[in-house]
C-alpha cells in the first residue's frame, strides 16, 4: 500500500535572465538556477535537499511555495496542480503549506511585537478563533515562553527567533514545510534544540518536511530521504542511510569526503577526494554531464551524453555514467 | 524594549536636537497662545497716531519691545502672527507633500516594470524645474486661468501656496520612498508575509510604511525647514501670501524690511532674519535628531 | 621539539561602550602560540574570540578599551603607537577575513592590491614586487597567475577570492597568520581546498597560523591545538586529539555532545542562551547553563588548571574528567 506524496515534483525548471554589461554592449544571459527536476515527498516524511552554492536548492523550494514562479514543469501538492494555479485558490492552499527561512534576524518584521508576527498568518488567511491564545498555544509548541508574545524580535536570541519563525510557520496549521537553511546561521550549541523542535513536531503534528541546507551532517539527522543537487540538477536520491554509507555520484562521495568530522583521528587518517577549481556558473553550464569538469572519473562519453536520473543498479537513482 | 523607545533615547542623546525641540515648543506654545504672547494686534498700532508725535519706525523700548514698522505696528506681535502662518504653510505642504510622494514611490518601488519608469520619468520632470522660478510663472499662470480658482483658491491666499509647495515638492520623498521600498522588498520577511498569503497592500500598510518611517520622518523635517524659508523667498518678492487685512508671514516681514536697512532701521531686517534662521535651524537639528534616533546602526550592539 | 612562542596575550581584555552599558567582549585571555602550529580558537556568539585579535591588530572601533599584554615576537601591541602598529600589521602579523569580497578593493587589480601589500612593507621595485605576486598567486593554487593578477576581484570567485586575501596576507613573510573565519562562508568542497592551502604554509614556511572558527571539524582536520573560548575567556585548551576525546570542561562536553553523529538518535543541546556580555553572569558565566554547576561557582571566576594532558577553566574539572561525551 503506497501513500499518496503530499508533494510531487515532476520536471522543474527556472530559468533567471539576467543583463550583463561588457562594456558598451548589454548582452542577456540566462541563468539556469533548476533544470528538471522531479522528485516527491510522503506526508509525514523529511526529503533533504542537499548541494553547494548554484545548486539550485534554495530556488527550488522557492519554487514549490511559488514563491518564485517556475519557468516550466509541474507542482503537485495534495493532489493540486500548483503551476498556474488561480491566484485566489493558491492563497487558500498557503495555509497549508509554509516556509522557515534561513536567517533569523531578517526573517522576522523588527517593528512587530512577536506575537504579531506569529498572528499574521492567522490574520491574512481569515482563520477564525481566539488569536491570542492560538499564538501563546504555538509559543509554547516550540518551546518559548507564552508571556513575551508582547516582545519584540530584538529582545530575543538567534536561536528563540527561529522558534518564532517556526511557530509563526505553524500558525496556519500546514501539512507542509520548507525549511530553507533553518539552523545554518545559528550557534552549533543551538543547532541541536531547534533541530529536536523540528524532529518532535513532525511526530506530534505528522509534518512532512523539504529541508534543504548544506550541512550533511545535520540533513542527515533529519532526514528520510535525501536528494543531491550539483548546478541545477539532481545527481543522486537516495534514503539518508544508503547516502551516507554507499553513495555512488562522485559529486556525492567528494562531498561527504569534504565535510570535516569532528574527530580528530578520523580527519587525520582519511583519504580526501580533493576537487579541483571551484563551481561552474549556472550561466553557462558544460555540455553533458554538469560534473564533469570537476569530476575524478570524468571521461570523454561524459561531456557528450548527460547522463539521466536513474537506477543503474545501486538500488536509487544516480545520474552518471561511470557510478561507483 | 519596543523599538519606539530605543528610537526616543537615541533622539535625546542629541543634544542639539533637544534643545532645538524645546526652543521650537515653546515657539509654538507662543504662537498657540497668541491673543496672550502678542502685545497688539497684527494690524494695530502702538498707540494712536497724532501729528505731533510719530509712532513709526520706532526703535525698540518699552511700549515696543521689537520696534515698529513704517506705519507704526509692533513688530514683536507681527512677528508672532507671522511666524503662524509660516508654520501653518511650512507643515501642510510638507505634509501633503510627503504624503503624495510617499504614495508615489512605493506604487513605483512596488510594481516596478514601466508602472517604476513611468512615475521615475514624470519625477524627473518634476525635478528639473527650477523651484522658484517655476512658482513664479506658475503663480502667474494659475492666477489667469478662471477655473482652476475654485480649486487652488486666490493667488494670495495660503492655500494656493500650499498647493504650489506640494506639487514642486513630493519628488524627493516619492525617491526615497522607493529606494526604500526596493530594499526591504528583497528582506526576508517581506518574502514571509507574502508566504503567508499577504496581500500587496498588507505588505505596504503593515511591513514597508513602518519600517521605512524612519527617513520619511526626517525628509519631512527638512521639508518643513524648507519651505519655510522658500515661502519667505517668496515673500521677499512681494509674492508670498497675503491672508486677509494686515495679516502677514515671516516672508512679508523680511520682505517688507527691503528698505529699512538703508535709513538705519535695523530691527526690522535683523528680527524677522533670526527668527526664521532660528526656526529653519532648529527644525534642522531635529531634522538631524530624528535621523540619529531612527539609525538603529547607532547602538553599538550587535 | 618545541618551537619559539611567536604570539603571547597575556590578560587580554576588550570592552565596549554602547548604548546599554558596556559589553565586556574579552575578560583576561592567555595565549601562546609557536612557530609552525596552528591554534584552533572556537567558540561561539559572545565568546569574544573574534574580538580579541581584531583588538590585538588594532581593528576595533574607536571606543574599545583594550588593556593586558600582547607581544609579537617580543613587540608589545597593546598601548603601542601607531606607527609600532602599522609596522608590525601586514610585516609580522597578518589577517584574512571570513569575506574576502569586502577585504578587496574592488577598483583596483588584483596584482596591484598584492603589490601595494609588499612595496607597503618592504623596498622592492614595482616589477619585483609585481613578480613576488605572481609567484604568490602561483603559491596558493591560482591557475594562470601572470594573467589573473591582472583581473579585478569580482572576476574571482568566492574561493578563489579567499585565496588572494591568502596571498597577500603571506606577502610579507608574517610570523603570524590570523584566519577569522576562513571557510566559513565557503562552499565544503571549496572549505577543503582552504584549510589545504593554509596547512601548506603551516609547514613550508613555518608560520604560526590562529584559526578563528566555530567548526568543530575544521579544527580537528588542522588544528594541533585547541582553545575553547566561552563569554570572553578561555574554557579549555590542549593539543587536540585529547580535547576531543577526553573533554574536561562542560561546555566543551555539551559542545560535543550536541553535535549530530551517526550513532546519535537525538542531538543534545546545551541548555539556555549565550550569555549578555554586558551584564555577564558572575564567576564562571557558563554556570547557569550547566548541569555540574555549584554555588562555589557563582563567587570564584575559576582560572585555568591542568587537568591531565589539558588544562580547563572549572572547578571540578577534577571531577568531571571521567564523565566523556
Amino acid at each position: 500500500m503506497t501513500v499518496e506524496p503530499i508533494l510531487a515534483v515532476d520536471g522543474l525548471v527556472k530559468h533567471f535572465t539576467v543583463k550583463t554589461a561588457r562594456g558598451v554592449r548589454a548582452y542577456k544571459n540566462t541563468v539556469q538556477a533548476v533544470s528538471n527536476v522531479s522528485f516527491s515527498v510522503r506526508p509525514g516524511e523529511t526529503l533533504g535537499l542537499v548541494g553547494e552554492s548554484g545548486s539550485g536548492k534554495t530556488t527550488v523550494g522557492r519554487c514549490i511555495l511559488r514563491l518564485i514562479e517556475p519557468t516550466a514543469g509541474s507542482v503537485r501538492f495534495q493532489g493540486e496542480e500548483l503551476v498556474g494555479m488561480r491566484a485566489e485558490r493558491l492563497r487558500e492552499l498557503r495555509r497549508d503549506m509554509q516556509i522557515v527561512f534561513q536567517d533569523p534576524y531578517a526573517s522576522l518584521d523588527p517593528r512587530l511585537t512577536v506575537g504579531t508576527s506569529i498572528a499574521e498568518p492567522l490574520e491574512v488567511q481569515r482563520i477564525p478563533g481566539d488569536h491570542r491564545a492560538r499564538v501563546k498555544e504555538l509559543l509554547e509548541l516550540v518551546g518559548l515562553s507564552p508571556d513575551h508574545s508582547r516582545r519584540f524580535p530584538h529582545e530575543f536570541s538567534g536561536g528563540q527567533r527561529q522558534r518564532i519563525g517556526i511557530a509563526r510557520a505553524l500558525a496556519s496549521n500546514p501539512k507542509l514545510l520548507v525549511l530553507d537553511e533553518p539552523v545554518s546561521a545559528l550557534d552549533v550549541s543551538i543547532q541541536a534544540g531547534v533541530v529536536n523542535l523540528l524532529a518532535d513536531l513532525q511526530d506530534q503534528l505528522g509534518l512532512a518536511y523539504v529541508f534543504i541546507a548544506h550541512d550533511l551532517s545535520v540533513v542527515r539527522h533529519v532526514s528520510h530521504n535525501v536528494a543531491v543537487m550539483y548546478l541545477g540538477k539532481l545527481v543522486e536520491v537516495a534514503t539518508a542511510e544508503t547516502l551516507y554509507e554507499r553513495a555512488s555520484h562522485p559529486y556525492t562521495r567528494a562531498l561527504l569526503s569534504a565535510i570535516p568530522v569532528p574527530d580528530p583521528g578520523v580527519e587525520r587518517g582519511r583519504r580526501r577526494i580533493m576537487l579541483e577549481g571551484d563551481v561552474p556558473s549556472p550561466i553557462d553550464p558544460p555540455s553533458g554531464c554538469r560534473f564533469r569538469t570537476r569530476c575524478p572519473k570524468a571521461q570523454d562519453h561524459c561531456a557528450v551524453e548527460e547522463p539521466a536520473l536513474v537506477d543503474r543498479g545501486q538500488g536509487h537513482p544516480v545520474a552518471c555514467h561511470f557510478p561507483d | 524594549m519596543s523599538p519606539r523607545r530605543m528610537a526616543v533615547r537615541r533622539f535625546v542623546k542629541h543634544r542639539a536636537a533637544l534643545i532645538s525641540l524645546i526652543i521650537l515648543g515653546i515657539m509654538v506654545l507662543f504662537i498657540l497662545l497668541a491673543p496672550f504672547t502678542a502685545r497688539y494686534g497684527v494690524n494695530e498700532a502702538v498707540f494712536k497716531t497724532s501729528p505731533e508725535k510719530p509712532n513709526s519706525f520706532l526703535s525698540p523700548r518699552g511700549i515696543a519691545w521689537l520696534g515698529t514698522d513704517d506705519i507704526g505696528r509692533d513688530l514683536y506681535s507681527r512677528l508672532i502672527y507671522g511666524l503662524r502662518v509660516s508654520i501653518l504653510i511650512g507643515l501642510a505642504s510638507a505634509f501633503f507633500g510627503t504624503i503624495l510622494g510617499v504614495a508615489i514611490g512605493a506604487v513605483a518601488g512596488l510594481r516596478g516594470g514601466w508602472i517604476d519608469d513611468l512615475l521615475m520619468r514624470v519625477t524627473d520632470l518634476f525635478l528639473a524645474f527650477p523651484f522658484l522660478v517655476t512658482l513664479l510663472v506658475l503663480r502667474s499662470v494659475m492666477s489667469n486661468v478662471p477655473w482652476l480658482k475654485p480649486i487652488v483658491g486666490n493667488p494670495t491666499s495660503i492655500r494656493f501656496v500650499v498647493i504650489l509647495f506640494v506639487l514642486f515638492g513630493w519628488m524627493g520623498v516619492a525617491r526615497l520612498m522607493r529606494g526604500q521600498v526596493l530594499a526591504l522588498k528583497e528582506r526576508e520577511f517581506v518574502e514571509a508575509a507574502r508566504a503567508l498569503g499577504a496581500s500587496n497592500t498588507r505588505i505596504v500598510l503593515r511591513h514597508l510604511l513602518p519600517n521605512s518611517a524612519g527617513p520619511i520622518l526626517v525628509a519631512l523635517t527638512f521639508a518643513v525647514s524648507g519651505n519655510i524659508i522658500a515661502e519667505a523667498t517668496l515673500g521677499f518678492f512681494g509674492y508670498g501670501p497675503q491672508p486677509g487685512a494686515g495679516a502677514t508671514s515671516l516672508g512679508k516681514l523680511v520682505g517688507g524690511a527691503k528698505g529699512a536697512l538703508l535709513p538705519g532701521y535695523w530691527w526690522l531686517v535683523v528680527f524677522p532674519c533670526v527668527i526664521l534662521i532660528l526656526v529653519s535651524l532648529c527644525v534642522n537639528f531635529v531634522g538631524d535628531g530624528l535621523r540619529d534616533a531612527t539609525d538603529p546602526k547607532l547602538d553599538g550592539n550587535r | 621539539m618545541t618551537n619559539e612562542v611567536v604570539l603571547s596575550l597575556r590578560d587580554f581584555r576588550v570592552t565596549f561602550p554602547t548604548l546599554f552599558g558596556d559589553v565586556q567582549a574579552v575578560r583576561g585571555i592567555d595565549l601562546d602560540v609557536r612557530a609552525g602550529e596552528i591554534v584552533g580558537v572556537v567558540g561561539e556568539s559572545g565568546s569574544g574570540k573574534s574580538v580579541t585579535f581584531l583588538g590585538l591588530m588594532g581593528l576595533l572601533p574607536k571606543g574599545a578599551r583594550i588593556s593586558g599584554s600582547a607581544t609579537v615576537n617580543g613587540t608589545e601591541l597593546v598601548g603601542a603607537p601607531r606607527q609600532v602598529l602599522r609596522e608590525v600589521r601586514g610585516r609580522k602579523v597578518a589577517m584574512i577575513f571570513q569575506d574576502p569580497l569586502s577585504a578587496l578593493n574592488p577598483t583596483h587589480r588584483i596584482g596591484h592590491q598584492i603589490v601595494e601589500m609588499i612595496r607597503a612593507h618592504q623596498s622592492m621595485s614595482k616589477a619585483a614586487a609585481m613578480e613576488r605576486a605572481i609567484e604568490l598567486l602561483n603559491d596558493v593554487g591560482i591557475p594562470q597567475p601572470r594573467e589573473r593578477a591582472r583581473q579585478y576581484p569580482h572576476e574571482f570567485s568566492g574561493g578563489m577570492r579567499q585565496r588572494v586575501m591568502i596571498a597577500m596576507a603571506i606577502a610579507n613573510d608574517p610570523d603570524v597568520l590570523i584566519a577569522d573565519e576562513p571557510t566559513t562562508a565557503l562552499d565544503v568542497t571549496v572549505q577543503a581546498q582552504i584549510l589545504e592551502i593554509l596547512q601548506k604554509i603551516q609547514s613550508e614556511r613555518q608560520a604560526a597560523i590562529v584559526l578563528i572558527t566555530h567548526d568543530l571539524g575544521v579544527v580537528a582536520r588542522v588544528a594541533d591545538r585547541v582553545q575553547g573560548m566561552y563569554a570572553g575567556r578561555v574554557v579549555e585548551r590542549g593539543p587536540v586529539a585529547a580535547l576531543y576525546d577526553h573533554p574536561s570542561h562542560p561546555y566543551t562536553q555539551g559542545l560535543l555532545r550536541s553535535l549530530p553523529s551517526v550513532g546519535r538518535d537525538r542531538l543534545v543541546p546545551i541548555p539556555g542562551s549565550p550569555p549578555n556580555m554586558i551584564e555577564p553572569p558572575s564567576g564562571c558565566a557558563f554556570r547557569v547553563r550547566c548541569p555540574h554547576a555549584i554555588d562555589r561557582c557563582s563567587l570564584e571566576v575559576p582560572t585555568l588548571r591542568v587537568v591531565g594532558d589539558l588544562e580547563s577553566a572549572c572547578l571540578r574539572a577534577d571531577e568531571l574528567r571521567s564523565v566523556g561525551p
